[in-house]
């Protein structure tokens, strides 16, 4: 049995290197990897507080976190599509229209 | 007829409406003919409900009605009884003699205009503002009240403005570079000053009596004794501002000459024949309120008399046609006035009436002569004109002549009427003044005659030549008028000279006045006959005065060629301080605009930098805010993701130190 503490330093460690990835990255759908990698550190976390004795709540939000992520997902890749066809690029770098 | 009265102020809107709509789209002889017949239809109406008011009994000729209540108020005065004030009509002997003169003098210039106005851009507008002056004229006179008064008096103000600036595009006056449409605003502004005076005065009424009717006022004023004294003097005095104001008196005559600025038909009827008497009316009106506050009327008195030798000696040296008439007016306003306040009531009513006679006569016939050479006004450029304009002279002179007081015409009644009272109520220096004043009057009116219609031209030849005679729409008012100028003193005719002469009194005038002057106490020709001959005396030295100021007119400007050039030449200051009017104009500029144009400008400056500059403060520091902030809006995605990420790191470790 493998001590929970160990597993939330591993949900720990994926976390920052979905932050690092989102705030280093340039390509869109890297970006987008990186929130998935984030969102699924965060489940990851749940399910091992389940497991410490929180109780089934920590598990069902997992089920939420999995359906948000899904959704956005969808829309994220969406998005990103308009995007590549409207300037032939994913690069978040080039895309800064938005600003003063 | 009687209970139609408040038909009469409303007749001529008709005109208005009619005009000021379709004006432009009818010929000008509908708009001449509209024109003229809502103010005959408003005449007619006016002559029947005075003939029924005449048949009335002495003490009973008083009609009032009313088109409802106008102003609802609360308790008022110091009864606090509920107010509400009507907009009431009353018509009495006083207003009945007032809607004659302006619906008679002010139908035969209508009709006058139709043949002076004939070359005039405007013709339709032209009408549309003389119907609705004669709608708000009547209304003055009528008013039962003094607010309904007031809205009259406010009413003709404007119609004064617009038309003294009806030819807003002209200049007007080369001395002060006045334009025509700079002219009707400071007849505007000056009348202001008044107004506000007026409506003060008002005020104080309203809030001692609770009522401003006027009988009701008079009623309270009798019944209060002496416990409302001090307040019936302020009353006077304010309400007389008020009609120095439109009625051109020192300090506020200023405005009267240059209003000569509009249409001559304008200058007659409405600076001549009925708004520049509105000023007389409403002191004859008040005369209860005056009779009770002799102070007030002193100074009535003392204005009246000044203002009557000053603007004599200014009418001696002008040159313009109309502006020796303006000043003429003033004068003639002046006696009025002077009449009023020395207790005549119905001898300043009385000259009121033969004034406009003849004022508007000699206004009429300076706008024949006007239009004959084509606009020229300057009568130094005049002279012969007498075989050129056979009508215009025979009317101008029988109009010079009444005006002069000579015997028997209108002027000759009503200015000895005035004389008289100011000798028999004890003001020896007014009567001495106005004695003066009569004879500066008789010299400038024939001056004007002589330099107009004697002589040779010394204008261009050929505008001479091409003087013509006016059109009949132009004449026979000039010639009714004319009648009136003679024979409207006969109805006035002094008891003195009555008694003498028909062996009873024939004072017609005086007789159909005096209920409604009754309880401003018994005036002073109620006592002439004691002094018959006293009164006779007083007559044969008013007729002499003028026989001289004729004389010497006829000495100067006839028999010495170049007699006026030496003695202006001799008398330089006097000449040059007549010449230029006193510099009065110059010392309100001086003293009154500069000033206030001193302020104006401060004010604007600190409404500009300081008030402004707090708004515009606001403003910028509120833009620089956003110069800086807007930076961190660079729209790189990282960025923001940076700072949600500091965000968030913030507020955790803000929940774990707590």
């Amino acid at each position: 049995m493998i001590d929970p503490r160990l597993v939330l330093v591993l949900s720990a460690v994926l976390f920052a290197l979905g932050v690092v990835g989102v705030l280093t990255r340039r390509g869109a759908i890297s970006i987008l990897m990186c929130v998935e990698l984030m969102l699924n550190a965060g489940n990851l976390a749940f399910i091992t507080f389940a497991r410490m004795g929180g109780g089934p709540e920590a598990q069902i939000f997992v089920f939420f976190v999995m359906t948000l992520a899904a959704a956005e997902a969808a829309a994220g890749l969406a998005i990103v599509i308009a995007l590549f066809r409207l300037r032939g690029t994913t690069d978040v770098d080039e895309i800064n229209l938005l600003k003063w | 007829m009687l209970k139609l009265i408040w038909l009469i102020p409303i007749l001529p809107l008709f005109g208005v409406a009619i005009n000021g709509l379709l004006g432009k789209r009818l010929s000008r002889r509908a708009v001449g003919l509209i024109g003229c017949g809502v103010v005959l239809l408003a005449l007619l109406v006016s002559a029947g409900a005075v003939l029924e008011l005449s048949r009335l009994p002495e003490d009973a000729r008083h009609f009032e009605t009313s088109l409802g209540t106008w102003i609802p108020m609360g308790p008022l005065g110091d009864a606090g009884t509920m107010t509400a004030i009507p907009w009431g009509f009353a018509l009495d002997p006083l207003s009945a003699i007032m809607i004659l003169v302006v619906t008679g003098v002010g139908f035969l210039i209508h009709v006058y205009s139709i043949g002076y106005m004939e070359h005039e851009e405007g013709f339709a507008r032209f009408f549309v503002y003389m119907n609705l002056f004669m709608a708000m004229m009547l209304t003055l006179v009528l008013g039962s009240n003094l607010l309904v008064t007031f809205v009259g008096w406010e009413g003709v103000g404007l119609c004064s403005y617009l038309l003294i600036g009806f030819f807003y595009d002209r200049p007007f006056d080369a001395r002060t570079g006045l334009s025509c449409a700079d002219a009707g605003r400071k007849a505007f502004l000056v009348n202001r000053i008044g107004d506000f005076a007026f409506v003060i005065g008002m005020l104080y009424l309203i809030t001692t009596f609770g009522t401003l009717d006027y009988r009701a006022v008079s009623a309270a004023i009798v019944g209060g004794g002496e416990a409302h004294h001090a307040m019936l003097v302020a009353v006077g005095i304010l309400l007389f501002i008020g009609a120095c104001g439109k009625s051109a008196q020192i300090p506020l005559y200023v405005w009267l000459p240059d209003a000569m600025a509009g249409p001559t038909p304008v200058s007659a009827l409405i600076h001549a024949a009925t708004m520049v008497t509105a000023g007389v009316y409403m002191v004859v009106r008040m005369s209860t309120l005056y009779a009770h506050a002799p102070e007030a009327m002193a100074v009535i008195a003392v204005v009246g008399a000044a203002t009557a030798i000053f603007a004599a000696t200014m009418g001696i040296t002008a040159t313009d046609i109309k502006k020796v008439l303006a000043y003429s007016t003033v004068s003639q306003l002046g006696y009025m006035f002077a009449a009023a306040g020395v207790g005549a009531w119905t001898a300043a009513i009385f000259h009121l009436m033969t004034h406009a006679f003849f004022k508007a006569l000699l206004f009429l016939g300076a706008g024949s002569v006007i239009h004959g050479q084509h606009g020229e006004q300057d009568i130094t450029k005049m002279g012969g004109l007498k075989s050129k304009l056979p009508i215009t002279f025979a009317t101008f002179m029988t109009a010079t002549l009444a005006i002069s007081g000579i015997f028997p015409l209108a002027g000759f009644f009503s200015k000895d009427e005035i004389l008289w009272g100011a000798w028999s109520s004890g003001n020896k220096v007014v009567w001495g003044v106005l004695a003066l004043a009569a004879g500066l009057t008789a010299f400038y009116m024939f001056r004007l005659t002589f330099l107009v219609f004697y002589g040779r031209y010394r204008g261009d030849p050929h505008t001479f030549d091409h003087a013509h005679e006016s059109p009949k729409a132009m004449t026979v008012p000039l010639m009714i008028l004319a009648a009136l100028s003679v024979a409207g003193g006969w109805i006035g005719i002094p008891a003195v000279l009555g008694t003498t002469f028909f062996g009873h009194d024939v004072n017609a005038f005086h007789h159909w006045l005096s209920p409604v002057v009754a309880s401003a106490h018994a005036e002073g020709a109620e006592t002439a006959h004691a002094g018959a001959s006293l009164e006779f005396a007083l007559m044969g030295v008013a007729l002499a005065v003028a026989l001289a100021g004729i004389g010497v007119a006829f000495v100067i400007y006839r028999k010495r060629e170049g007699a006026a050039a030496a003695i202006a030449a001799r008398f330089r200051i006097v000449y040059a301080m007549w010449r230029n009017l006193y510099w009065v104009d110059e010392f309100y500029e001086a003293v009154v605009l500069k000033p206030f144009y001193a302020i104006s400008r401060f004010f604007a400056g600190f409404d500009r930098f300081v008030i402004d500059g707090i708004v515009n403060a606001t403003g910028i520091v509120a833009d620089i805010a956003g110069q800086i902030l807007k930076l961190f809006q660079t729209g790189y995605v990282r960025n923001y993701a940076l700072a949600f990420l500091m965000g968030v790191a913030a507020i955790l470790v803000y929940l774990a130190t707590v």
